[in-house]
């Protein structure tokens, strides 16, 4: 089956997206981006020092992964608009993740500043993938905007509760033509594969593998987990029922009878 | 203002916080460790006598909730002291007026010349400070140093005198991001008898400093109380209700908060209430479980054993290599800090102590826009 995901027209090689933050070393941060096998890998521009000559976070970043950089410390369209173009003035390519703010105690994202972000980031030739609240009416207008992909909170950042909001994110990966990319909240490998299950085109997260004990197995758990759900949605799986039903019919035996009639 | 922490303050004008707290018992803390948000009675609760017997399950929540938070990262910072010229007569306070200390300005030049040896060393995230004269260091001054350095760091904050709401408008839009300010003490009879004179007297002005400045659209704000000046429990718990009430009506701020604990300096104050190692633990840890997912800061006050120890607690903003004293890095210039400085470490040598303790120790974690 040909099962390839392909966002801004380029062919993503993994499904599973790794967050650079929270790492306790930037050796143990590439040893799980490797160990994953991850394509994209986010890194937010507040951490991205070109002065830095001893310890770079970019020199750890294998060079075949494609590094979008992320808006983190963003308040507002107009600060994750200066963000991205510092971003590319840096030399950090225009691929971006959005990613506007206003609240540091849940750190829920804004979907109207990022509607409006989206909308100038496009138009300035950026590859932009929102991170939003999931919602289809605005999930609509960032598609209609020229977004790349859509990137919907799981849970609030760094929670590990899982896909809370899987309901809505069923709908969105139904309805919007677009990757939907499962970010934040995805706290283990299970989630991750409930979130592919449910038509996820990919999963993308931080916290819960730079935080594990042993992040490079986790880093490997996620992805392989990613990969099954992934072959379970494309697999067609059966629906989930409230009652057991058997495997073998139990009126299998009006065939029978009807075949005796005839 | 018009609505101000001190209407908060003012509702427990009558409660009795040592009765409140010698009542606390073990099976409080039991409940309390069950549960996922906590009130801000939980919060004094876990600032009791009772709870210092349980600091071992409290740390292990505290260090659970910062990696959560922040993961396994320190974040580094260098305070750059510019002058010491100071209006006010604080008791405790080595830049106080009638100290005979050598007062210096630097000039602009002599700044940059500071903030270029600081950057030398590693340092992106710079503090400003000042002793609280106006008139030695109008803010069109601290603007002029703050324009002469920022092609140095990414993350400028300043530690001044109060200023009015368009006036932290007005000195974000120069650069800088941070401000950082102490109550000292929120006990308002103790505060007048500390701060006998100078514009610093003024107890709700600097109060509402923190609000004026998140009003003004600063992108973090640093609040404290300088520990020891009061008795810590009921310091630390008005700090923490500072911080909620102050994330409450300012949601998009990064919220810090210090833990000054007073050290010995210039001028011989005697501190009232000194608190043991334990007991800033404890306050510590109270503060990260009743506000999860703010910043902590520990400074070289402390020495660099106890700051190692409290990295995995919580903590997640550390200062290195310091100098309290005005032209100590290029210009190497002798004159008395503000304190004494516990942790002589240099930025290196702090950097080690991070990565030993298993975190990564992080220079940059801001970029001016």
């Amino acid at each position: 089956m040909d099962d390839k995901l392909i966002i801004a027209g380029q062919e993503i090689r993994s499904r599973f997206f790794l967050g650079t933050g929270k790492f306790a070393s930037y050796p143990l941060m590439r040893d799980a981006i490797v160990a994953s096998a991850a394509h994209i890998i986010t890194v937010a521009l507040r951490r991205i020092d070109k002065q830095e000559r001893q310890e770079n976070i970019l020199d750890y970043i294998p060079k075949d992964c494609l590094i979008m950089t992320n808006t983190s410390g963003a308040r507002n369209a107009d600060e994750a608009v200066r963000i991205a173009r510092i971003a590319r003035a840096a030399g950090c390519g225009n691929w971006i993740k959005i990613e506007i703010i206003p609240d540091n105690k849940y750190l829920l994202p804004d979907n109207a500043q990022t509607i409006l972000a989206t909308e100038i980031l496009v138009k300035e030739d950026f590859i932009v993938m929102p991170y939003v609240n999931p919602d289809l009416a605005d999930a609509r207008r960032l598609s209609d905007a020229g977004a790349a992909s859509i990137m919907p909170l799981g849970a609030p950042i760094g929670t590990n509760k899982g896909v809370c909001t899987r309901e809505l994110i069923k709908i969105l990966a139904q309805e919007i033509h677009l990757p939907i990319v499962v970010d934040a909240g995805i706290g283990r490998p299970s989630h991750a594969a409930e979130a592919m299950e449910l038509g996820a085109a990919a999963v993308l997260v931080n916290t819960a593998v730079a935080t594990a004990q042993d992040p490079v197995a986790t880093a490997q758990a996620f992805s392989l987990a990613v990969k099954a759900g992934r072959i379970a949605f494309c697999a067609g799986m059966a629906m989930p029922k409230d009652r057991a039903e058997a495997s073998s019919p139990l009126t299998g035996f009006f065939a029978i009878t009807w075949k005796i009639h005839l | 203002m018009e609505d101000s922490f001190i209407k908060e303050l003012s509702r427990f004008d009558s409660f009795d916080f040592p009765s409140f707290l010698k009542n606390v018992s073990r099976q409080d803390i039991e409940r309390i460790l069950l549960k996922e948000t906590l009130n801000e009675l939980d919060f004094l609760s876990l600032l009791s006598p009772s709870a210092s017997e349980y600091l071992e399950p409290l740390a292990q929540r505290a260090q659970q909730y910062t990696l959560m938070h922040f993961g396994k990262v320190i974040l580094l910072y260098a305070p750059l002291y510019i002058s010491n010229y100071c209006n006010n007569e604080c008791l405790y306070c080595g830049f106080k007026q009638s100290n005979q200390i050598i007062r210096r300005k630097l000039s602009v030049g002599e700044v940059e010349q500071e903030a270029r040896q600081l950057a030398k060393s590693g340092i992106r995230h710079v503090l400003i400070l000042t002793g609280e004269s106006r008139k030695v260091s109008p803010l069109s001054y601290i603007k002029e140093c703050v324009q002469a350095i920022s092609q140095y760091f990414t993350s400028i904050g300043i530690e001044i005198y109060p200023l009015e709401e368009s006036e932290y408008a007005s000195i974000a839009f120069s650069g800088v991001d941070g401000l950082t300010i102490y109550q000292e003490t929120y006990d308002r009879d103790l505060y007048s008898v500390l701060h006998l004179r100078g514009p610093k007297r003024d107890y709700q002005f600097r109060l509402d400093a923190p609000q004026r400045a998140a009003s003004a659209r600063m992108r973090q704000v640093n609040i404290g109380a300088l520990l020891g000046l009061a008795e810590f429990r009921k310091e630390v718990f008005f700090v923490g209700l500072h911080g909620r009430w102050l994330q409450g009506l300012y949601p998009e701020i990064e919220l810090g908060i210090s833990f000054p604990r007073i050290q010995p300096q210039a001028g011989g104050f005697l501190c009232a209430h000194p608190l043991v190692d334990r007991e800033l633990v404890q306050s510590l840890i109270a503060i990260r479980l009743f506000l999860p997912n703010v910043g902590l800061t520990i400074s070289t006050r402390e020495n660099s054993e106890l700051r190692k120890n409290l990295i995995g607690l919580g903590v997640t903003r550390i200062s290195a290599g310091s100098c309290t004293q005005v032209g100590g890095y290029a210009l190497k210039e002798d004159g008395e800090g503000q304190f004494e400085i516990a942790d002589k470490s240099s930025v290196e040598e702090v950097k080690k102590m991070i990565k030993q303790k298993g975190y990564l120790p992080l220079a940059k974690d801001w970029q001016a826009i």
